[in-house]
This record gives C-alpha cells, structure tokens and sequence, in this order.
C-alpha cells in the first residue's frame, strides 16, 4: 500500500488546517474507515496525526485510534493468531479479506508502539489519553482475544500488553506520580492487578539486575508507587470487578483466587525490597509496611530478614521498623534475641525530634507494658527517656512525662528512682551511664530521676506541672498518653493564646522606655539598634 | 482616796495545805548558804578526766540538795498553784495597778495607783477648770459637801434642835468637858460677878427660857423672809406679764413668714450640705514620695513572685480591683501615683508643672508635650518629657530645645485618631521618628477615654496599628529601629491603658506567624527563622507583659513560639545564625527573673558551638536537631584563616544583620563569626549562671563541657574569647576546712549545726522537766490522798470513842438498874 503518498498527504494537510478542522478530519476518517473498507488507507494519516507537534491533535488523534481500533476489534476486523510480517502478507496467497485484516492488524501494532511511546510524552494530557486507549485495548482484546486458543484451560487476558503499559509506567527517567495515581482505578479491577503484580516483578527483577546493585532513585520511587497504590481485598468475595470476563470457569482462573493474589502481591513486594533502596523509599516502605504489605502476605515472616536489617540500621529507620517487627513478634511468634537493647539504643536525642515520634512512642509504650519485663529494664528505660527529655521540645515532654511515670506505676520496684530513702539528702554524682548501650549495665537502677525535679523548673507551665507528679504520691490509675502522642506545638501555642474569662492580663510594671532594656539586657549587651 | 479593787468571785478556799517538807528543804532553809557550801556532803565534785590548763569550767561543784529544793520552791509557786486550781472556775483577780508586778517597788505602785485615782475622778469638765483646788475629802466624802450640809440644816430645821448641841447645852446637859469648862471660865466670872450663888436649877431654867428666846426670835426673822419673798414674787408676775404680751403677736404673723423661712432652711441646709473645707492631704516630703514608689514596686514585685509560683489560681480574684458602678473603664484612676502633690524644686513651688498637667485633659492645649498620661508615673519634674522623647546625647539642650519648638511649630495640635492601618500611616508619613512619637502621643491625648464615649475603641485600635507600624518598621530595609525604639514608651502607655486589647493584638501577631511557620513546617519539615520584625515584637512582649508568670496570656505562646523556631528552623547562613542568637537572648531575658529551664536554649547554644569545631570526629557528644553532626553548613563558623583573630575587636552585633549582612571580604566574615561566637559564648556563660541551681546542671551542661574543653580551638581564638572560655571552664576552688573534725564547710552549715545542737539540748532539758513536774505532781497527790486518809481514820476513831463512851454508860446504866 502506498504509504509514502497518503503521509505526504496528510502532513500538508495538517499544516495547512486549524486544529478544529483537525478533529473534524480526524472524525471523519474514522467514521470513513469504520464504514467502509475502502477508506482502510486514512488509518496511516491518523496514525500520522499521533508524530504531531501539537498536543490537542495528538490527544484527538489517540482517541480517535481508541474509537477506531475498539470497533475494529469488535467487528473482528483484525487478524487473530500469528501475524505474518508485512512482507510474508503480501508474498503469501492470502484472499483480499485476509490480507486487509491482515493490514490491519499491522496497523493495530504499529498505533499500540506510537501509543506506549506516548506514555512517556511531556504532556500530562497526551500520557493519560494514551494509558487510558492502552487500557481500552486491553479490555477488548480480552474480550476479542487476537491469539488463537484452542485448548479449555487458556485464560484469555492480554498479558503482554498490560506488561508493556507497565514496563512504561515503571519509567527510570520521570516521576510517573500522576499517571500512576491515574492508573489505580484500573488498579480496582482484580485481573488487571494481579496481571500488573507480576508485571512489575518481571520488570523489577529485569531492571535492577541489569542496573547491577546500583540505586536507581526515579525507578525505584516509580516502582513503590505503583506497588503501594495497589490495594488489596480482604475478603475473597470481594473479587468480583473484573476487566476481562472469562467464558468458563471463572473460579477457576488464577486472578480470582485471592490465595494467588497474595501469593504475588508477596512476590511482587519481595521483589521490590530486595534490591537496595535508598533511604527516603526504606522509609516510605517501612510507613506502609505493617498497615498495607504485611496483612496481605501469604507468608509474613519471609520480611524478617528485611526488617531486621531496617532495624538494624538506625535512626528514624530503626523506628519505623519497629512497627513491622512489632507486628511479627506479636503475631508470628518472631523471637527476636536483644530486642529491648536494641530499643534502648534507638533512644536518642533526636528521638524527640522525628517526625515519627507519635508512632515510636506508641510502639514503645504496647512494648514496655508487659508486666514481665526485669526491673533494671524498665529502670534503663526510664533513666534514658528522662535523661534525653533535659533535651526535649515542650509537646514532647509533655508526652513523655507521663509516660515515664507510667513505666514506674506498671513496675512499683522502679519506685526507687524516685523516693530512695537511703538516699544522702545532697545529690551526688549520677551513677547512671548514658554511654553504655546495655540497658544491663547502665546502672540505672542505682540512679535517681534527677531530670525529672530540674523539669520542675520548665518554662511551660504544663511541662512543669506534669512534672510536679512525682511530688505526690502516684495515682494507681495510668496516664493515658495516646491523646498526648499527637499533641504538636502549634496545638501547644493555640492552648497557650486562651485566656480564662474575665481574668485580668498582667502588665510588666517596670516602665518601658527604650527597646533594649529589661530583664537583664541581655539583647541590649549583644545587639545594637542598627 | 485609794480604793480596794478587790473582787472576790465566791471563792471557795481550800484548807491551808500541811505541806510535808523535803528533808533537801528542810535543810536549805534550815542553814545559812555558806554553811552549806562547806559542807562536804552537800557539795558534789564533777569530776574532769583530763586536767586542761587555762580552762575555766563553770560546773565543776554543784549543790545538787540547794538546787533541788530551789527547783521544789519553785514548782510549789508555780505548778502547784495551777494544780489546786485546776478544776475551778472562780479565780481571785486582784485587779489594782500592778499587783502581780514584782520588779515595782511598793511606793511606786502606791503613787501610780494614787495617780490612776486622780485620773478617774479627774471628769472631763474639769478640764479648764485650771486653778481649781482639789477637792479634799474625808472617807470618800467631800468635805465642802459636809458643809454644806450643815448649813442645810441650820436653814431647815425649824423646829426641832436635836441636831444642834450647842456648846452650852451640852456642857450644862452633860456635865460638860474639862476643856469647855476651862474655856468658859472667863464668863463664869462674869457670871460670878454679878450675881454670885445661883443655883442649877435656876441656871437650867435660865438657859431654857434663853433657848426660847432665841427660838421664837429666829421664828420671827423667817415670817418676815417668807413675806419678803411672796412681795417678790407677786412683784415679778406683774413684770412678767409684760413681758409675755409680745409672743402672741409673733403667732398670729407665723402664717405669713412661713415661705420666708422654708426658703431659709432650704438656704440653710443647702449650705449644710455643701462641701466643708477639708483638710487637705499632707504635702509629701521627697522621701516620702520615694518611699512610696519603692513600696509600690515592692508590692508589684510581690505580685509577681506569686504568679512565677503559679498559684495566681486561688488567689485571683481577691487581686482583681474593685470596680465602682460608676466607673467608666476609661483607665483613669485617682491612685496615689495620680494625685498631684504640692513640691519644691530648687526652692521654687512645682505648681506651674501641675498646672500644664490639669491642662492636659483639655484638647486645644498646646502644651502637652510635657504633661503626663494617666498611666505615667512619678509626678517629678521633667520627667514627662524625658521618658517620651529621650533626647540624644549629641544635642545640647538649647538644640533640643529648639527642635522642639520648631517641631510644634510645624505639627498641628489636635489629632482625629486613625481609623485604619492607612490613616496612621499617612497622618505619620514623612515625620521624624520623635515627631512621630509626638503625634502618636497627642492622638492618645485628643482621644483620651474620659473625654468621648468612642476614644476608647479608637485608642484600643490605635495600638493594633501601632504594632502594625512597628512590624513594618522593621520590616524595611534597612530597619527603623531607632523609631521602634522611640515608639516603646508609647506601646507601653496604650498597654497599661488597654490590657486586655493589647494582649488580643500580641497573641493576634503571634498567632499569625506560629499559624505560618506550623505550614511550613508540615508542608516541608522546617521553616525559616522569624523575621526581624518578629523578633521585635517578642522582644516588645518581654516589655509590655511580665515574662516570668507562671501561665500568662502572651508570654508562654511567646516562649513556646520561640522554642519551636529553635527546633525547627535549620541554620544555613550567618544570618540565620544571628536570628538564633537574638532568640536565645530573648528567651534568656525571659526567664531570667524566675530562673525557669529552657531546653531548647541549650541545645541551640551547643549546635552554635558545633558549627565552630572545625573537625568533626569522634565528637563525643550529640547535637539536637535542627542542627546535624555534620553536613553541609555544619562549617559555618569555622575560621577560614587564623589571620583574622587578631584584627577583631568586640562590638555590639547590629539587628539588621539579621535581614542580610554585606561582608564581602573573608576577613570581615570572620570578624563576624568571632562576634557571634563570642555571644553565644557569653550566652552560655549566663544560661550556666541561671542554672547553676538545677540538680541535673552537670548533666544538662555535659555536651557543652565536652566541646568546649576538647573540640573547640581555643587557641586560634582572640584573648578575649579565650578570656571568655576560661571563665566558663576554670574549675572553682573551693576551700576545704575539714581537717578531721566536723567543722562545717561553711558558715551556714556550723550556724546550722548549732542550731541543731542547742535544739537537741533544749529538747532534752524540756523532757527532763516535764518529767519532773510529773513526779513532783505525784508526790503532791500522794502526800493528798495520805492526809485525807488519816483525816478520816482520826474521825473514825473519834467517833469509835464516842460510841464507845455511849456504850460504856449504858452499859454501866444498866448494871446500875439491875
């Protein structure tokens, strides 16, 4: 066919008129092509139209394939079973019928190329347009299979085409968020996610060995958005939105059995986390890992190995891991050896600081609130918590307070670090270490919480006050500090601005007559008025 | 003249006690002191175990049996009294003056008592009688009320004579005295003489018929009286009726006088109702007036003690002011600040200064420059001006002053307060900034609350806009902060005025910048440090508002703002250095007074310093976020050549290097880092001065310590820096004065141990005497019971006898009838 003489054609003419006679041309080659066979060489002008430099034409142009392509496929107007190339098609004896079929098959690839190539264009119009014709296609090849089968047992579902959509989406180059985030409405259906899971394992596994240990940050963010948007079901009666209906046996197929479904969503995560991550993914993983990956595992152990290593690593890491962890030993029955040592360790400064203070805290608290923990543990706890909070924000303190007073009503042998009896009534020097990493060895026990009497001296006057408990004698009722855990200094502030009803505001008596006086001038010692 | 006062409350007096005396009494009283401090067995020898020369003991030879029964003396006096009436009600109070006194001599206590006497009877109407003589008496009654009594008699008695015994009478009745006889003997001679022998019988008849005479004589003299006056009277009524024609006239003219006279009493309760001239307040001496400035301010300090302490809970409401119904809420208060006091000065009368300040409520008053605000204080002479335009040192006075003038040459008098933001700003665009400070005053005047029902709202505005203003002051570059400066005294006067306003218009501020660095931070997990006009403001708060409450409406969201952009704000540049800087002054500046512990202080002053270290290695200590162990930027005030120490000298940082600091030249770079560094050195110098006192200090001050000691170079640092860092870590010799013995360390402590000591003696001494007193009670009550037993068995007895006897007689009675 003629193919040079129908692009110059259309070129000129696309040059020549304005976008809307554009899309009215476009149409009307649609409508053409879908009314007679005759018109089966306008295909290469729309195919044209999807090279074009605008983006309006080429958004026109894809839907008009999907329009085209989608009726075609319905008509059964394009060649199933192995397609013999363009040049074998015209050398065989073919009748008419099937060497246009034959055409047009060819062309139905050729616009599926142009199409995959378009995912990764600039725009975000034209990428989203050409994923959403991609799914199209998917759906109705499912429904029209192009690949002929003759045995029972096929399931027909276009796999290679949905793992080509993938392997798009997976871009090393660009952020792929918005597209992804498109994509997950396609992601509700049960079929087209368990084909995507193992797409993207397929792809993963190509990718990273190819990349050969190498962080690859783009790939791997677009990699854990696509996984993390997939959301599993719970239940399997909830498979029941499918993309492509089976003619027989649908309970049998492998996408509807949700034990296969998590047996390559588990596939899929393993993958993923295999490779190395760089360290803003471990923690968006660590995130999301015991909330949505773990559940959904077949087998949830296979992540010690992950999570130990996350623990081991330290810092907000460590924290975050915790939460996995927490999840196996608490119900997998994962013993972990010096895992209280480890927590001692993660204790630091900064612990009051993260971001993940609330859900740390959290853990820390289900942690320590077996009642069948050695006193000198619980007493390392509390000396090292107490110890870091003489660094602490306000919002934290006010956190951890209570918490500290906690760990000493659940173990009343604790009781000594703050009322020792035989203690001289002039504070020597502390025993404890704050070195030692050892909870065993810090000699905490032998202590006393010094820092919790010096808090009693803090500016806030909560922090103050909830400092003073110590003073009395401790309620047998447990603070509860899960409303605490939240609290932020902004909330802090606000509480601060509310000013009891008709209450005086106190005023500075000292008369103010210059900027930098007043209460030690100490400004006025360092700064001048310039 | 003296008199008993001695009451006796139905008594019921007890039998004389047989007391059983000690044999230790016996004895005491028995010999003379020298004997027995002879006697050998009297004396006790404390005996010493180590002969010490020179050594004077007090106790080594004591009389235990003197002692003894001085101790039993004195409990009889005492404690046995109290336990014979311990059950009884009625007590014998002898109330005259000094009664129970026994260090007055008995003489005194006569005379006082006379005086006392004198005293009472000395009424009040005798007051101005000056001259008077006393008034003599004889048993209590005067002797002129004897006289005249007397004479009363004479007048009286009529009739009868029986109190009248006329010397003769009595003489001749009773025989009469010698003394009389004698005395009459001259007469009797006349007697004699004339005719010789007469007998008693004629003399009595005689003396009878004389006493008759004289009777009917005296009757006669008394008709005659009584006639006289009855003329008298009779002569008087006459008079009388005269004289009592005319008031029966004035009635009849009543009806007619009657409004007259209302409008009389109305005249003359009006004037009963007006203000009287009172005497006017006691013109204040300098001291006086410096006394009680000193005594306000002790009392508000006092105040704000109590609310550090946090207990302004309870006692609240009994602080808040008394509110009249009347009252306008206008912030004028006559307290004693306000009240205008006479007062000298250079030995002229201050009274032109009072006059300007009466002056001031009126609105065309040109002059109130220099009269003073409600809210100001102190009445001194020119200490209005000063405290609103401080002048500058530069000028002379007679600069300053012309100055003035021109300037209220220029400036209109009466100002509309501003209505918007916008009309501030153009009724003070183009105005220097004491001539600003002079609008924003006369605005304040004009529109004083007392003077429209509106200027209230309008000036409570006023002070919004006014923070408005300030803001952007300091937020032009380069900053106004010589007109923020000016501007102060203003902010503080509208503060007093409108507390509650001027807290809303803080926390309005606060609220807006702690609302958008709360954004910033979800949105991106740090934000930028406050602006300079921020920091003004927080610094305008420490001002206005007392910083070291334990819960105030401004200051703790001030400080909690403060510590979050501490944490939260990274520190990329040196300005942002210097922003962090300024903050940790403030936040020192607000908890100097009530030495609270401020973390984030700390922790900001250690990462300042750990941008310093130029080597960044097995440091040894942790840093707090936002700061890092290392990274970019965690150089920022490293040295970059060591040249620079030496040229650098030490001056005051400007504010404006927080908006951006022009130092192209590397060398001034250091200079700079120097400056900050030697801030934040002397900042930590103060925060380890605060908190010197708190249990954990070593533990707080431990990274700071490790940093300061190891990781900084000191060496590469100008003397005055190093002068600095040695200060903080020079260890503090501490003299030790233990050598073996407990002395103490100090003199509080051996003060203390003394204390404890002699508490421990006298505790001692004390259950010693209350066990004695308990045994000597008992010995009381045994010796008691012991008589009251034999009393009865002596009854018993008696009466055995006497049946007996009874007995006996019948007995024999009987055998006698048999």
């Amino acid at each position: 066919m003629a193919t040079s003489r129908s692009s110059n054609v259309s070129t000129d003419k696309s040059d020549e008129t304005a976008k809307k006679s554009s899309k009215k041309d476009i149409n009307n080659k649609v409508e053409l092509i879908i009314k007679n066979r005759k018109n089966a060489n306008d295909v290469f002008d729309i195919l044209e139209y999807l090279q074009a430099d605008k983006e309006k034409d080429v958004v026109f142009a894809v839907n008009a394939c999907n329009k085209l392509f989608s009726a075609l496929l319905e008509r059964g107007d394009l060649f199933v079973g192995r397609l013999p190339s363009e040049e074998e098609m015209l050398t065989g004896n073919h009748s008419a019928e099937e060497k246009y079929r034959m055409f047009m098959r060819h062309r139905y690839n050729s616009c599926k190329d142009s199409l995959l190539g378009l995912i990764r264009h600039e725009a975000f119009q034209v990428k989203e347009s050409a994923l959403v014709t991609m799914m199209k296609f998917v759906s109705v090849e499912g429904k029209f299979p192009l690949l002929a089968v003759d045995w029972e047992e096929h399931y027909n579902f276009p796999r290679e085409l949905l793992k080509a959509v993938v392997e798009r989406l997976l871009s090393d180059k660009e952020d792929m968020a918005l597209l992804i985030s498109r994509f997950q409405e396609f992601l509700e259906m049960e079929d087209v996610r368990y084909y995507v899971m193992g797409s993207i394992c397929d792809n993963v596994v190509r990718v990273m060995e190819r990349a050969k240990g190498a962080v690859l940050p783009v790939y791997q963010s677009n990699v854990f958005l696509l996984a993390s948007s997939i959301s599993m079901p719970s239940q399997e009666a909830e498979l029941s939105n499918f993309l492509v209906k089976q003619a027989a046996k649908q309970e049998d197929w492998k996408a509807a059995k949700l034990k296969e479904h998590k047996r390559v969503f588990e596939r899929m995560w393993l993958c993923v986390l295999k490779y190395k991550l760089p360290s803003s993914m471990y923690k968006k993983v660590l995130v999301i890992l015991h909330d949505s990956i773990l559940p959904h595992m077949s087998k949830p152990t296979l992540m010690i190995d992950f999570l130990t290593a996350a623990y081991e690593v330290g810092g907000a890491i460590s924290l975050l891991a915790l939460n996995g962890l927490f999840v196996l030993i608490h119900q997998h029955n994962l013993d972990y050896p010096d895992f209280y040592k480890k927590l001692y360790s993660l204790l630091e400064p900064s612990v009051f600081h993260v971001k993940y203070r609330a859900r740390f805290f959290h853990l820390a608290n289900l942690f320590l609130s077996s009642s069948h923990l050695p006193v000198y543990l619980v007493a390392a706890f509390a000396k090292r918590l107490s110890r870091l909070a003489l660094t602490a924000p306000p919002a934290a303190l006010l956190m951890v307070l209570p918490f500290i007073c906690n760990l000493i009503r659940r173990h009343p042998a604790c009781r000594v670090l703050i009322h020792r009896p035989s203690a001289a009534e002039e504070p020597c020097d502390d025993p404890y270490l704050m070195d030692v990493d050892d909870p065993a060895h810090c000699h905490a026990l032998e202590s006393s919480l010094w820092e919790l009497q010096t808090l009693q001296t803090h500016y806030h006057p909560d922090v103050a006050k909830a400092a003073m408990a110590i003073n009395k004698p401790l309620s047998e009722q447990e603070d509860d500090i899960s409303e605490l855990l939240e609290l932020s200094a902004y909330e802090l502030f606000e509480r601060g601005l509310k000013q009891k009803e008709n209450q005086a505001v106190p005023l500075e008596f000292e008369v103010a007559t210059q900027l930098l006086q007043g209460s030690g001038g100490i400004l006025g010692a360092h700064f001048s008025l310039e | 003249m003296k008199r008993c006062d001695i009451y006796l409350h139905n008594v019921q007096m007890g039998k004389p006690q047989k007391k059983k005396k000690n044999l230790a009494d016996k004895v005491h009283r028995t010999k003379t002191t020298t004997e027995i401090k002879n006697n050998p067995f009297e004396v006790k020898i404390n005996r010493k175990k180590f002969e010490v020369l020179g050594r004077k003991t007090k106790n080594d030879v004591g009389l235990p049996g003197v002692s003894r029964s001085k101790a039993n003396q004195k409990r009889k006096e005492t404690l046995l009294k109290e336990y014979k009436q311990k059950d009884k009600n009625n007590k014998f109070i002898d109330r005259r003056f000094g009664e129970y006194d026994t260090k007055m001599a008995p003489e005194d206590k006569i005379l006082k008592r006379f005086a006392m006497e004198r005293q009472r009877t000395h009424d009040k109407k005798d007051i101005y009688n000056l001259n008077e003589e006393e008034e003599l008496t004889h048993y209590g009654q005067s002797l002129a009320e004897i006289e005249k009594l007397n004479d009363a008699v004479d007048s009286d008695s009529d009739s009868e004579e029986k109190g009248l015994l006329s010397a003769e009478l009595t003489a001749s009745h009773f025989g009469g005295g010698g003394g009389l006889l004698r005395r009459r003997k001259p007469g009797e001679e006349d007697y004699e003489g004339g005719r010789k022998a007469k007998s008693r019988q004629e003399l009595i008849e005689e003396l009878i018929i004389k006493s008759k005479q004289e009777k009917r004589e005296r009757q006669n003299q008394k008709e005659e009286a009584q006639e006289l006056t009855e003329k008298l009277d009779q002569d008087w009524k006459s008079i009388q009726a005269l004289l009592s024609k005319k008031p029966p006239k004035s009635e009849a003219k009543e009806d007619e006088h009657k409004p007259k006279l209302e409008e009389y009493d109305m005249m003359v309760r009006e004037l009963g109702f007006e203000m009287k001239a009172q005497p006017s307040e006691k013109m204040k001496t300098p001291e006086e007036v410096a006394r009680e400035e000193r005594e306000r301010l002790q009392k508000s300090e006092t105040d704000r003690l109590r609310r550090m302490q946090g207990d302004v809970e309870e006692g609240d409401d009994k602080k808040r002011v008394h509110w009249s119904a009347d009252d306008l809420n206008d912030g004028f208060i006559l307290d004693k600040e306000d009240k205008r006091t006479l007062s000298y000065q250079d030995g002229k009368w201050n009274i032109e200064e009072e006059m300007e300040r009466e002056e001031g409520g009126e609105e065309d008053d040109g002059e109130e420059a220099e009269s003073g605000e409600p809210g100001r204080r102190g009445g001194e002479g020119e200490g209005g001006r000063k405290e609103v335009v401080p002048p500058k040192p530069s000028l002379s006075e007679e600069e300053r002053l012309a100055q003035q003038e021109a300037a209220k040459a220029e400036l209109p008098y009466t100002f509309k307060a501003p209505e918007s933001y916008h009309d501030l700003k153009s009724l003070i665009h183009g105005h220097s900034p004491e001539k600003q400070c002079l609008i924003v005053e006369r605005i304040q005047k004009c529109n004083h609350p007392s003077l429209a029902v509106g200027n209230k709202l309008k000036l409570q505005k006023l002070f919004g806009f006014l923070l408005e203003y300030v803001g952007e002051l300091a937020t032009r570059s380069p900053p106004r902060l010589d007109a923020i400066n000016k501007l102060t005294p203003q902010l503080y006067g509208l503060c007093q005025l409108f507390p509650d306003a001027a807290c809303k218009a803080m926390q309005t501020v606060l609220n807006d910048s702690a609302h958008e660095m709360e954004e910033a931070i979800e949105v991106k997990g740090r934000a930028a440090f406050p602006g300079l006009d921020m920091l003004v403001y927080l610094k305008i708060t420490a001002l206005l508002f007392p910083t070291s409450d334990f819960r105030h409406p401004v200051a703790t969201p001030a400080l909690v703002y403060i510590s979050q952009a501490l944490t939260k704000c990274p520190v990329t540049t040196l300005e942002e250095v210097t922003s962090g800087l300024v903050l940790c002054c403030l936040v020192l500046e607000y908890v100097t007074l009530s030495q609270r512990f401020v973390p984030e202080l700390v922790d900001f002053l250690l990462g300042i310093l750990h941008l310093a270290v130029p080597v960044k290695r097995s440091l040894g200590y942790p840093v707090v976020p936002p700061f890092r162990l290392a990274g970019k930027s965690c150089d920022l005030l490293v040295m970059s050549n060591a040249e620079g120490a030496e040229s650098w000298s030490r001056k005051a940082l400007p504010l404006s290097a927080v908006q951006g600091l022009q130092l192209p030249s590397a060398t001034e770079r250091d200079h700079y880092r120097l400056s900050l560094l030697a801030t934040c050195m002397d900042l930590v110098k103060r925060c380890a001065l605060l908190y010197k006192s708190l249990a954990s200090f070593s533990q707080i001050f431990h990274p700071i310590k490790i940093l300061l000691t190891k990781h900084l170079p000191v060496e590469s640092f100008p003397t005055d820096i190093q002068d600095l860092h040695r200060e903080l870590y020079t260890p503090k010799i501490v003299e030790v004065l233990d050598y073996g013995k407990k002395r103490g360390s100090s003199k509080q402590e051996r003060e203390r141990e003394k204390l404890k000591h002699k508490y421990k003696k006298e505790f001692k001494g004390a259950l010693r005497e209350i066990r004695k007193d308990t045994k000597f009670l008992a010995r009381e009550k045994l010796s008691e019971i012991m008589s009251r037993d034999a009393e009865r068995k002596r009854k018993v007895k008696e009466l055995f006898g006497s049946l007996a006897t009874q007995e006996g007689e019948w007995k024999a009675l009987k055998r006698r009838k048999k």
